[in-house]
C-alpha cells in the first residue's frame, strides 16, 4: 500500500531542502571554509563584515531553485490528486491511514488519515501552492536570494498544511498547529510588505502562540483523561474520552476552542487578520486566509465537536452569536476599508463567520455547507487576493484611491477581479453561493433569527465588492494608470485554474458534497441530541476500525 | 530541646563505630575529577608558565571524559534500587547517574568555550589580582599572562556538581554545595572585558551565595533537631512517625517546617527561583561568557538535581507542608521573571531571566512530586542545558565593531540574519526551543512538565506557566525580529569567526536541540525510569531510600 499522505508531507519538505540548497551560493561547511580564510588573510584578526557578506546568488541560480520549488509543489499537487482519486465517497472515517509509535513515552504516535473533509482541505492547499508560486514569480527579485527562500518557506509551510490536516494524533496536530506558524512568520515579517510588517508577523504570532498553547493545557488534558492521543482511540462513546464528565468536557472543549477561534479568525480576536494581510505579499495573503485559517474551523468541527460531544450543547449558543456577530461586524468594516489587503481580510472574517455558524447550527445541511465554504471560500479568497497582488505588482499600492477606471486598459485583469469578487458576494452560479446557501438552509432550520441576521452579512457583501470594483475598475482611467499593463501569461496561468476552479464547482458541486458527506454525516450526529450522537459515533467508530 | 545522639534507633552521623567499606568502582569518578583538580593545582606550582596551558586543558578534558565514561558504565551495572557509598553519605541511583552523566557532558562543552581564545586570549582577566585599568595590568596584558587556574577551579566546581544530587544527607550537600559555588564565585571575577562589572558581579554572588548557604545550614540545624539525624533516609523515616521520639504528637512541626523553609531557600537561590534570583541577571551578564555557560547549564542541573532529591527523598512524607509554598514560588518565578525580562535590553540578563523562567517551569514538575514529574524535569534540564549551551556560545561571537567586547545590547543586532543567516538562523532556533515551539527539544521538554503538573492536579500551575510561555515568546521574537526583519546598521555588530571549537559547540546545540525535538524517545525511555519500574510517586528516589531505611 501507497503511503499517499507520508509522501505528500514529504515530498514538499524535501523540496524546502532541496531548494535552500539550491539558493544559496555557499553550504554551512564552505562558509566556516570561508570565513577561515578571511581569518588567515587578515591574520586572525577580526575580519569586516563586507567580507562575510554572503555572495550574491545569481540570478539564473534563484530562477533554477524557483523551478525546482515549483516542480515539487505540482508533484505534490499530483500526488495529492492521485489520492483523491483513490478515495472511497462511500465510506465513513478515515482512509489512507498510518499509524506508527513516534514518541512511546507519551503515547504519541505518527498518524496520518483522511476523511472527506480533509481531504478536499489538502486539495485545496495543494492546488493553492503551485498558483500562488507563480504569482509570486517575480516578487523578490531584488533580494540577494532572488526570492527561492520565500519558495522554500512556502515549501515547508504545504508540508505542515497537509499534516496537520492528515493527522489523526492530536499530539501530531498540535506540532504541525504550531509549527506551521514559523514558516508564516518569515514569510511576513522577512518577506512582507510595508514598514508595519514586522510588527504585524509578531502580532500574528503572538496571537496564534497565545491560542496555540492555552490549547497545550487542553491537549495535555485530554491525554491525562484519556490516556492515548489517537483520535480514532478517543472519540465515539466507545472512546477514550466518552466518560468524562461534562465540566471537564467543557474546560478542554474551550481551550481547544480559543485556540481555534483565534485561528478562525473570529470577532472579537480577529484583530490581527487585517495587520497580517495588510503586511502580507499576496501569495502569502492566499495561503494564510484561504488555507491556514481554515485549520481553525477545521479543528472545531474536527476536534471541538467530535472530542467532546458532551459539552457541545454549552457552547452552541454563545458560538452561534459570535459567529452573526463576526458576519455583521467583518463586512461592515470591510466596507469602510481603503486598503484592498485589508478590506479583502475583513471580508474573511464575515465569511468566516459563516462557516463557524454552520458547523454550530448542527445541522447535516448547515455543516456540509460549511465544510464546502472552507474550500470556496479558498479559492474566492485566494483568486482575490491574487488579482489585488497584481494591481499591486503594477502600482506598489494598496490603497483604493489609487486606482480607477482600470477595466479600459487592463480589461482581463478587470474581468479577473469582477469574476473573484462576484464569487466572493455569492453570486448563483460561482462555487461560494452553494455553500453559503446551504450554511443559510441550514442554520434556518435551527433558528431563523440567526439565519436572517446571516443574510444581511450577504447583502452587505454585494456592498464592499461592488462598491470596491466600481471604484477601482470602472471610472475614466487616470493619467497615471494608462501604461498599466494587462495580466501576462504568467499572470493568467496562476489566477485562471481558480477561477475554473470556481465556476465548475459552482455548476456541479457533486463531487465536493460527496466527499464530504460521509464525514459531515458523522459530525452531524454529535449535536442532534448529546446521548444519542455518541451512539450513533459507535457504528461510525465500528466501521472504521 | 535539641535531641542527643543516645537515643536507640537513631544512630546519629557523627561518629561510626565501623570503619565504611568504600565501594571504589562507584566512587571513581568522584575520584577522578578530585584527583584531576589537585593535579592541576601542583601543574599550578611547578610547571613552567608556558607550557601549563595545554597541559592544563588536557587533564581537565581527560578527567571529565573518564568521569562521563565511568557515569555511563556505571549505569550498566548499577543494580536497580540504587546503592549507598561511604557510610551513606552519598547515594547512586540511575536518577543521579543521569544527572550526573548530564552534568559531565555539559561541563565538557563548557570547557571547550572555556579554552577557545582568540588571537591568543581566553575569555579570562590576564591577572585578576591587578586594578582594572592600571599599569600593572597593561604589563600582564603586554607579557601575556593568563590565568591557567581557570581549569582546576572549573575541575573543583564539576566535582561539586557531581556530589550535589548525590549526597544523601544534608551535611554532604552542605559541602557539595559549598565545593560547588566558590570556585564559581571566583570564576566569575576573572572576564578579560569589563572588569569592574565582572568583580562586581563576583561579589554579590559571593555575598548573596553566602547568606544563602547560612540559610541552608540553619536549616539543616533544624532538621536535625527535628529529626534527630541529618541522613536523608532518617529524615525521612522521622517525617513519618511524627518526629524524633522526644516529640509527641506533633510537637515537633514548627521545627521541620522552619527547617523545610531555610533549606528551601537555599536550594531555591541555586536554582535562581523567585524572590531569589536577583543575583542571576548581574552575574551572567558580569562574568564571563564561558562561565555563565557554564553556570546557566550544569549549574541548574545540579541544583535541580539537588532540589528533587531533598523534596522527593528526605521531605517526601511531607509533601502537604512544601507544596503550598513551592506553588507559591513556581508561580511567582514564572510571572514575575517573564515580565521582568520583557524590558531588558542585554541578551545576556534576558538570557538570565529566560533561565529563571525555566527554573519556574521545572518547579512545576517539582510540584508534581510523581515519577513523570520527575522524569519531566530531567529531560527539561538536559534538553535546556544544550539549548542554552549553544545560546551563549553565539554569544561570544557577536562583538562591537573595534574588536573588542561582546555586544550585548539587542537593539544593535539589526540586520545579523542578513549578513549572517547560519549563526541568526541557529539562535532563532535556540530561541524557538526556549519559546517551545515543537519540533525543538524545548517542546517535548515543556510537554513533559506540564503533563506531570495537570497529572498530578496541578492544573493552574500550568495555566499560568502557558501564559507566562506566551510573555517569554514575546521577548524570545523581539530578538529574532531585530535581526532578520530590520536592516543592518552601519555601526552594528562584528561578527568574529566561530572557529572550531565555537563553532563544534554551536552544531552540537543545534543537534541536540532538533534530536530531541524530533526523536526524543530514546533518552525518555532508557536514562528515565520507565513507568514499570515503580508506579509509586517518586519511585526510584523514594525506593532507594527506603532501602537505606530498613538495613541499619
Amino acid at each position: 500500500m501507497i503511503p499517499w499522505l507520508t509522501i505528500a508531507i514529504a515530498l514538499p519538505a524535501i523540496g524546502a531542502v532541496a531548494v535552500r540548497a539550491l539558493s544559496r551560493a555557499r553550504t554551512p561547511a564552505a562558509d566556516t571554509a570561508q570565513m577561515r580564510r578571511s581569518e588567515a588573510a587578515t591574520g586572525g584578526g577580526t575580519d569586516t563584515i563586507t567580507q562575510v557578506r554572503p555572495a550574491r546568488g545569481t540570478a539564473a541560480g534563484a530562477e533554477n531553485a524557483k523551478r525546482v520549488a515549483f516542480g515539487f509543489s505540482l508533484a505534490t499537487l499530483a500526488v495529492v490528486v492521485a489520492m483523491a482519486l483513490r478515495f472511497d465517497t462511500g465510506a465513513s472515517g478515515m482512509q489512507f491511514e498510518q499509524t506508527h509509535d513516534w514518541i512511546p513515552r507519551f503515547g504519541v504516535h505518527y498518524a496520518v488519515g483522511v476523511d472527506g473533509i480533509a481531504l478536499v482541505l489538502i486539495l485545496l492547499s495543494a492546488v493553492l501552492v503551485p498558483l500562488v508560486m507563480l504569482a509570486a514569480w517575480r516578487e523578490h527579485e531584488d533580494r540577494e536570494d532572488g526570492g527561492a527562500g520565500y519558495f522554500a518557506l512556502i515549501l515547508v509551510l504545504q508540508a505542515m498544511m497537509v499534516g496537520v490536516f492528515a493527522a489523526t494524533d492530536v499530539f501530531l496536530f498540535y506540532v504541525f498547529f504550531e509549527a506551521m506558524l514559523i514558516p508564516v512568520y518569515f514569510m511576513i515579517g522577512r518577506y512582507g510588505r510595508g514598514e508595519q510588517r514586522a510588527r504585524a508577523a509578531v502580532k500574528f504570532l503572538l496571537y496564534s502562540l497565545v491560542g496555540g498553547l492555552i490549547m497545550l493545557v487542553a491537549v495535555i488534558g485530554v491525554y491525562v483523561a484519556g490516556g492515548t492521543f489517537l483520535w480514532t482511540e478517543l472519540t465515539g462513546s466507545g472512546g477514550a474520552l466518552a466518560g468524562i464528565d461534562t465540566e471537564l468536557a467543557v474546560w478542554l472543549f474551550l481551550g481547544f476552542f480559543i485556540a481555534f477561534a483565534i485561528k478562525a479568525p473570529m470577532w472579537p480576536v480577529h484583530t490581527w487578520l487585517p495587520d497580517a494581510a495588510q503586511a502580507s505579499r499576496p501569495g502569502t495573503a492566499v495561503l494564510l486566509v484561504g488555507v491556514l485559517d481554515k485549520v481553525g474551523t477545521y479543528g472545531m468541527l474536527r476536534y471541538c465537536l467530535e472530542l467532546f460531544p458532551s459539552a457541545v450543547s454549552a457552547f452552541v449558543w454563545p458560538v452561534v452569536a459570535l459567529s452573526v456577530v463576526s458576519i455583521v461586524y467583518g463586512a461592515i468594516l470591510a466596507i469602510g476599508q481603503s486598503d484592498m489587503m485589508r478590506l479583502v481580510a475583513y471580508t474573511s472574517v464575515s465569511h468566516f463567520g459563516f462557516i463557524t455558524l454552520g458547523i454550530f447550527a448542527l445541522t447535516e445541511q448547515a455543516q456540509a455547507g460549511a465544510a464546502l465554504y472552507m474550500v470556496n471560500h479558498g479559492f474566492a479568497t485566494g483568486a482575490l487576493f491574487l488579482v489585488v497582488g497584481f494591481l499591486i505588482s503594477r502600482r506598489g499600492s494598496a490603497e483604493i484611491a489609487d486606482y480607477g477606471g482600470v477595466q479600459r486598459v487592463a480589461p482581463l485583469l478587470a474581468g479577473a477581479f469582477l469574476v473573484a469578487g462576484l464569487a466572493g458576494l455569492g453570486l448563483p452560479g460561482l462555487a461560494p453561493f452553494v455553500s453559503e446557501f446551504l450554511v443559510l438552509i441550514g442554520v434556518y432550520a435551527f433558528s431563523p433569527v440567526a439565519a436572517v441576521i446571516a443574510v444581511l452579512g450577504v447583502v452587505l457583501a454585494a456592498l464592499y465588492i461592488l462598491w470596491m470594483f466600481q471604484r477601482t475598475m470602472t471610472g475614466p482611467t487616470p493619467e497615471r494608470l494608462s501604461g498599466l499593463k494587462d495580466l501576462n501569461v504568467r499572470e493568467k496561468w496562476a489566477v485562471g485554474p481558480l477561477l475554473a476552479l470556481l465556476i465548475v464547482f459552482g455548476l456541479y458541486p457533486q463531487p465536493m458534497l460527496d466527499a464530504i458527506g460521509p464525514a459531515v454525516e458523522r459530525t452531524a450526529q454529535i449535536g442532534t441530541a448529546d446521548t444519542s450522537a455518541a451512539d450513533g459515533a459507535t457504528t461510525e467508530e465500528g466501521g472504521r476500525e | 530541646m535539641i535531641p542527643l545522639n543516645t537515643d536507640e534507633g537513631f544512630s546519629g552521623p557523627v561518629i561510626t563505630s565501623e570503619v565504611p567499606t568504600l565501594d571504589w568502582w562507584l566512587l571513581a569518578p568522584f575520584l577522578v575529577v578530585f584527583g584531576a583538580g589537585v593535579l592541576a593545582v601542583l601543574f599550578e606550582a611547578f610547571v613552567p608558565a608556558a607550557r601549563r596551558r595545554g597541559l592544563q586543558v588536557a587533564v581537565a578534558f581527560l578527567a571529565l571524559l573518564a568521569a562521563f565514561l565511568l557515569f555511563v558504565l556505571q549505569a550498566g551495572t548499577l543494580p536497580e534500587e540504587g546503592a549507598t557509598l561511604v557510610a551513606g553519605v552519598l547515594a547512586v541511583d540511575r536518577v543521579v547517574l543521569f544527572f550526573q552523566g548530564t552534568i559531565a557532558v555539559l561541563a565538557l562543552i563548557s570547557l571547550v568555550l572555556i579554552t577557545e581564545r582568540r588571537d591568543g586570549r581566553d575569555a579570562f582577566a590576564a591577572q585578576a589580582a591587578t586594578v582594572p585599568g592600571s599599569e600593572q595590568e597593561r604589563a600582564h596584558i603586554m607579557a601575556g599572562s593568563q590565568h591557567t587556574e581557570v581549569y582546576p577551579l572549573v575541575l573543583f566546581a564539576v566535582l561539586g556538581m557531581f556530589m550535589f544530587p548525590a549526597a544523601n544527607d544534608f551535611l554532604t550537600m552542605f559541602i557539595a554545595l559549598e565545593v560547588m559555588s566558590l570556585p564559581l564565585y571566583l570564576l566569575c571575577g576573572l572576564a578579560r572585558r569589563r572588569r569592574l562589572f565582572s568583580q562586581e558581579a563576583a561579589v554579590k554572588y559571593f555575598l548573596l551565595g553566602a547568606f544563602s548557604s547560612a540559610f541552608f545550614l540553619f536549616g539543616i540545624a533544624l532538621v536535625y533537631g527535628y529529626a534527630g539525624s541529618v541522613n536523608f533516609a532518617e529524615v525521612r523515616a522521622a517525617v513519618e512517625n511524627g518526629g524524633a521520639p522526644i516529640f509527641d504528637g506533633g510537637d515537633g512541626d514548627p521545627l521541620m517546617l522552619m527547617g523545610i523553609g531555610l533549606v528551601a531557600i537555599g536550594l531555591l537561590f541555586k536554582v535562581g527561583a523567585v524572590p531569589f534570583h536577583n543575583w542571576k541577571p548581574d552575574v551572567y551578564q558580569g562574568a564571563p561568557t564561558p562561565i555563565t555557560a557554564l553556570m546557566a547549564s550544569c549549574t541548574l542541573v545540579a541544583a535541580f538535581g539537588a532540589l528533587l532529591r531533598v523534596f522527593f527523598v528526605p521531605f517526601g512524607g511531607s509533601l502537604e507542608l512544601w507544596e503550598p509554598m513551592l506553588w507559591t514560588i513556581a508561580v511567582l518565578t514564572m510571572v514575575v521573571a517573564a515580565i521582568v525580562a520583557i524590558t531588558q535590553r542585554d541578551v545576556k540578563r534576558l538570557l538570565a531571566y529566560s533561565s529563571v523562567v525555566h527554573a519556574g517551569f521545572i518547579l512545576t514538575a517539582v510540584v508534581a512530586a510523581s515519577t513523570d514529574g520527575l522524569a519531566g524535569a530531567m529531560f527539561y534540564l538536559a534538553a535546556y542545558g544544550f539549548t542554552t549551551l549553544g545560546a551563549f556560545a553565539i554569544l561570544t561571537l557577536v562583538r562591537t565593531r573595534d574588536g573588542g567586547q561582546e555586544l550585548g545590547d539587542i537593539e544593535r543586532w539589526s540586520g545579523l540574519g542578513r549578513r549572517h543567516p547560519g549563526l541568526a538562523g541557529a539562535l532563532s532556533l535556540f530561541l524557538l526551543a526556549f519559546t517551545g515551539i515543537p519540533l525543538t527539544s524545548g517542546f517535548i521538554g515543556k510537554f513533559a512538565v506540564f503533563e506531570a503538573a495537570v497529572a498530578a492536579g496541578a492544573t493552574p500551575l500550568v495555566v499560568v506557566g502557558v501564559l507566562s510561555s506566551a510573555v517569554t515568546a514575546f521577548f524570545y521574537i523581539r530578538i529574532i525580529v531585530v535581526m532578520f526583519f530590520r536592516d543592518p546598521e552601519e555601526e552594528g555588530p562584528t561578527v568574529v569567526p566561530a572557529g572550531m571549537l565555537t563553532g563544534g559547540v554551536i552544531t552540537v546545540g543545534v543537534a541536540a536541540t532538533l534530536t530531541l525535538g524530533v526523536f526524543p524517545g530514546p533518552v525518555l525511555d532508557t536514562l528515565l525510569p520507565s513507568d514499570e519500574a515503580g508506579p509509586e510517586p517518586a519511585a526510584v528516589m523514594v525506593d532507594e531510600a527506603s532501602l537505606e531505611r530498613t538495613s541499619p
